[in-house]
């Protein structure tokens, strides 16, 4: 019964959230999303209220988490790299048009500014809106609808200290709290008037404002209404390009191809110093993972002995760099190796400029990684040489076998077959360890001639500044770059974890 | 039993889908056939204000004040990271503020994401802001935003090491000097610099050798097509730098940072500090006894130019309430007692002069600040600005540390003039 419950509980926990997501989806008319949604939730239903397809049932909700936190993202990350989604080209041609034609809209030289009551003929809810002004020279007021003005007679209305119209015949003066409710009808109006349209300044401001620029649909292009300059849209870039290359600054996403990727492979400023780059890539991954590795290894052994005294003191102690946050101990160090003022020098007595030299700058970073990475192993390898058992040391030891050679020949294989999954991990995290670069060196030093490399970029930070440093975010580039990056990582983590199960085979 | 299961599911179902419609009928039923209202506790419109930490606990009286004066809901969230990114991203997706508070450089981001709306400010709305407040606000020709405060650089002074303020770059490297020989001070001069460079610190130097960023069109505004970087005036700019550096006399060093620049100079260990009105709070705490000039150019060169930096409100462009978030800044904010709260939760020099002139007579070194800002430019907010600082820093950087200014500053030109043309 109680299984049962907790069945129904899930069960209906699924329908709800369904439901909860599925109104944003019909309001935003995303009638794929709401298709697979509702598909998705009528799968669910069917196969825990049937008896049969059990193993589906075992391996439906992990495939779901799968799809949605794995297999979703990259393919969310494939489709943003063949556009050029990025600064200037967020949304669609419409909001471009929108933002273009606002943007343009300027206060009619010599014009007045009009103080403005926001008034409707109907109900203050839903009747259609009048704008009531006041010239602050002369006084007179008239109201204004999308037709156009007219003068009202100065006995039906009554205008208060701020120049307002407080109260008119046949007409209701909104509150600032009804007309609030409807803000986008009040920015949408524009009362007609020779030379451009009387806009509202919030809502107790009017000015005639006239759009400099506008769309013309019959040319899908820009026209500039005093110098008839035009824009035509180009759909290859996503933005409205003048006859003179001009461009203007708002464009729109669109699909750009292989161009993102082809930019990868042709741009000489990634071609040039690629192979440097990830040459120091793989040093830093792997002298990140090793490093630890040994580092933890060989503390976790020499504690592990019977001999050592206080043991669960030393290994508190030596746990403690993991327990602090990364981020934090990264800025810390990054100050610890300043010239002048930084721990280190002071405490040696020495002056190397650490982070200002290729060579010091790569050490410092090492070490730094070492300080931060030794403790995980360490803890694994604790585990692991817990497991092992320890007779088989003993038999080794009974079949002559000394401390190193019986480490060498039993221990450590053993260790392999559980630890070696893990390096892996590791070393495919460090390959992308985009925080322990740019908090301490953020890539630098970097080469007088060349300020978009340094001598600690690895291919992340150096990307990140190639697509997010120069001109903007440019998101569709940046995916680019990852997927090529991802293509590196995956396939030296498949090699590994090939030759690992190879050797799962021998020593199992 | 299965079938009952079901029927329990079903029926469980069916309730929660009932909740889901009561719950959305309630909600259009309150905001009535008003497109685009959102639906509060109350029938009234709803204001969302975006602003950083310190900023959003200032704004909170007020804009409760202006909730009630006007019968509307202001809500003001706190935004204490990529205040600007998360405000483009937030506003493409629809989920953005009404309103949002940040520095004036955006301003050509958010126009080219299509984020903001410019504002119609009177002629006499106009006035009442300083000048040059008023001209970093206007890009291509419209108005932004409202400034309602305004930051730039000066050199801060601990006048018992140095009682007379530089006249020159070359006066303040002399007493720099003596004062680190004769162990007073440890350091010349505190202007951060760091591995990565600094190019808003460096900035007035930089201007003062005869170096630019961009040249400005026949209207005043920048002109992305003229590079200044890794032209020769940038060069002979920069072996004056160079001669300041690690190499030269020493007053420039990449070890001094962002993060110790401040707390060397409250420690005593310079005279000389080149920093804006966020650094007083820690020289006040630290009891020091200072004073703020002007950064010093060098001897017969330009005057020294730090950029002028102005926060502003904003009306973004996809908020739900623009009409009412339009009322808040362009008719609120312009009124002084909420420039001077802003004020008191952190002192920078308020752009609107009637609130200037109100807390002037309080805080002595407003005037100051304000004529350390005389030859100020408002800093560029094209969008290819984004373009300068990192290459442009790292330069520095490099030339700080004693590489060929030429070869180097023509390096970053190259780097700079590829990433905007991209």
């Amino acid at each position: 019964m109680a299984a049962r419950l907790v069945k129904i509980t899930l069960l209906g926990l699924v329908v709800a959230i369904a439901i909860w997501a599925a109104f944003p989806l019909a309001e935003n008319h995303a009638w794929i999303g709401l298709g697979i949604l509702v598909a998705t939730t009528a799968g669910l239903l069917y196969l825990y209220l049937t008896r049969r397809h059990i193993p589906a049932k075992y391996l439906a909700p992990g495939t779901l988490l799968l799809v949605a936190f794995q297999v979703f993202p990259v393919l969310y990350t494939a489709s943003t790299a063949f556009t050029n989604y990025g600064d200037g080209h967020r949304g669609s041609e419409e909001e471009a048009v929108v933002a273009i034609q606002t943007a343009s809209v300027t206060q009619v030289p010599g014009s007045v500014q009009y103080a403005l009551s926001i008034a409707t003929t109907g109900d203050p809810a839903t009747g259609p809106l009048v704008f009531l002004i006041t010239d602050p020279a002369t006084k007179t007021t008239k109201a204004g609808d999308a037709k156009g003005l007219k003068k009202l007679d100065p006995a039906d209305v009554t205008v208060g200290v701020t120049g307002k119209v407080t109260a008119a015949d046949g007409y209701t003066v909104l509150t600032a709290g009804q007309a609030s409710l409807r803000s986008k009808e009040i920015t949408a109006l524009a009362v007609p008037v020779d030379g451009g349209a009387i806009r509202s300044s919030g809502l107790s401001r009017a000015y005639e404002g006239k759009a400099g620029r506008l769309y013309d649909k019959g040319c899908d292009c820009i026209r500039d209404t005093t110098t008839g300059k035009v824009w035509k849209a180009d759909r290859r870039t996503g933005s409205f390009v003048a006859a003179d290359g001009e461009r203007l600054a708002q464009g729109w996403k669109v699909g750009v191809g292989f161009a993102n990727f082809t930019r990868v492979v042709t741009d000489p400023d990634i071609s040039g110093p690629f192979l440097r780059t990830l040459v120091w890539n793989f040093v830093f991954a792997i002298g990140s993972t090793g490093g630890t590795f040994l580092l933890g290894m060989f503390v976790a052994v020499a504690l592990h002995s019977q001999r050592v005294r206080g043991r669960n003191l030393y290994r508190v102690l030596l746990v403690l760099p993991y327990a602090m946050p990364a981020f934090a101990m990264l800025l810390v160090w990054r100050d610890m190796f300043n010239k002048d003022f930084g721990l280190i020098n002071n405490f040696f007595g020495i002056g190397v400029d650490w982070l200002g030299q290729p060579m010091t700058a790569r050490i410092a970073v090492l070490l730094v990684q070492l300080w931060l990475g030794y403790p995980y192993m360490f803890l694994v390898t604790t585990g692991a040489l817990q497991a092992i058992p320890g007779e088989l040391s003993e038999a080794s030891r009974i079949d002559g076998a000394g401390p190193w050679q019986s480490f060498r020949r039993i221990v450590l294989p053993l260790l392999m077959v559980a630890l070696t999954p893990l390096l892996i991990s590791s070393f495919a995290f460090n390959f992308n360890n985009f925080n322990a670069i740019y908090l301490t060196t953020e890539g630098g030093p970097f080469q007088p001639d060349n300020p978009a490399n340094g001598a600690t970029d690895l291919l992340i930070t150096y990307t990140y500044r190639l697509a997010f440093g120069g001109s903007g975010a440019q998101y569709g580039y940046a995916a680019a770059i990852s997927i090529f990056i991802f293509l590196i990582v995956g396939t030296i983590s498949a090699i590994a974890f090939r030759r690992t199960r190879a050797q799962e085979e021998v020593y199992a | 039993m299965r079938i009952r299961a079901v029927g329990v599911a079903a029926a469980l179902t069916l309730a929660l889908i009932a909740a889901g419609c009561g719950d959305k009928a309630n909600k259009s039923d309150k905001s009535g056939n008003a497109a685009g209202a959102s639906a509060g506790a109350k029938a009234t419109g709803e204001l969302v204000i975006w602003a950083d930490d310190k900023r959003a606990a200032a704004l909170k009286p007020f804009a409760d004040k202006f909730g009630t004066e006007n019968g509307v809901t202001v809500k003001i969230q706190a935004i204490s990271k990529d205040q600007q990114t998360t405000f483009v991203t937030a506003s493409q997706q629809g989920s953005g503020p009404d309103v949002t508070v940040g520095a004036h450089d955006w301003i050509g981001n958010l126009v080219q994401n299509g984020a903001i709306d410019p504002v119609q400010l009177s002629d006499t709305q106009k006035s009442g802001i300083a000048a040059n407040a008023l001209k970093a606000v206007t890009f291509n020709g419209q108005t932004y935003g409202v400034p309602y405060a305004t930051e730039n650089l000066a050199l801060i002074r601990n006048t018992d090491l140095a009682p007379q303020a530089p006249a020159t770059i070359e006066d303040l490297i002399g007493t720099g000097q003596k004062l680190v020989k004769d162990k007073k001070a440890a350091e010349i001069l505190c202007l951060q610099v760091g591995q990565t460079g600094d190019a808003y610190h460096l900035y007035p130097l930089y201007s003062s050798a005869g170096g630019y960023l961009f040249g400005t069109t026949a209207s005043g505004d920048y002109n992305p097509k003229d590079l200044g970087v890794g032209t020769p005036a940038s060069v002979a700019a920069f072996k004056k730098i160079a001669a300041l550096g690690e190499k030269g006399s020493g007053a420039l060093k990449r070890s001094i940072t962002s993060d110790n620049s401040i707390s060397t100079f409250t420690g005593k260990k310079c005279a000389f500090l080149v920093s804006g009105p966020w650094a007083i709070t820690d020289v006040k705490k630290a009891g020091i006894k200072y004073d703020i000039t002007p950064v010093p150019g060098f001897a017969g060169g330009k005057p020294a130019q730090p950029f002028l930096g102005v926060q502003t409100f904003y009306v973004a462009a996809k908020g739900k309430n623009k009409a009412l978030a339009q009322e808040f800044v362009t008719n609120y904010v312009t009124t002084p007692d909420l420039a001077v709260a802003l004020y008191q939760a952190e002192p920078r020099p308020p752009a609107l002069t009637a609130a200037f002139d109100q807390v002037k007579g309080t805080d002595p070194d407003l005037a100051k600040w304000q004529a350390a800002a005389k030859d100020a430019i408002p800093l560029p907010s094209i969008p290819e600005m984004a373009a300068i600082w990192d290459p442009f820093g790292k330069a520095e950087a490099a030339i700080v540390g004693g590489a060929d200014p030429a070869k180097t500053i023509e390096a970053a030109g190259k780097t700079i003039s590829g990433s905007i043309n991209k």
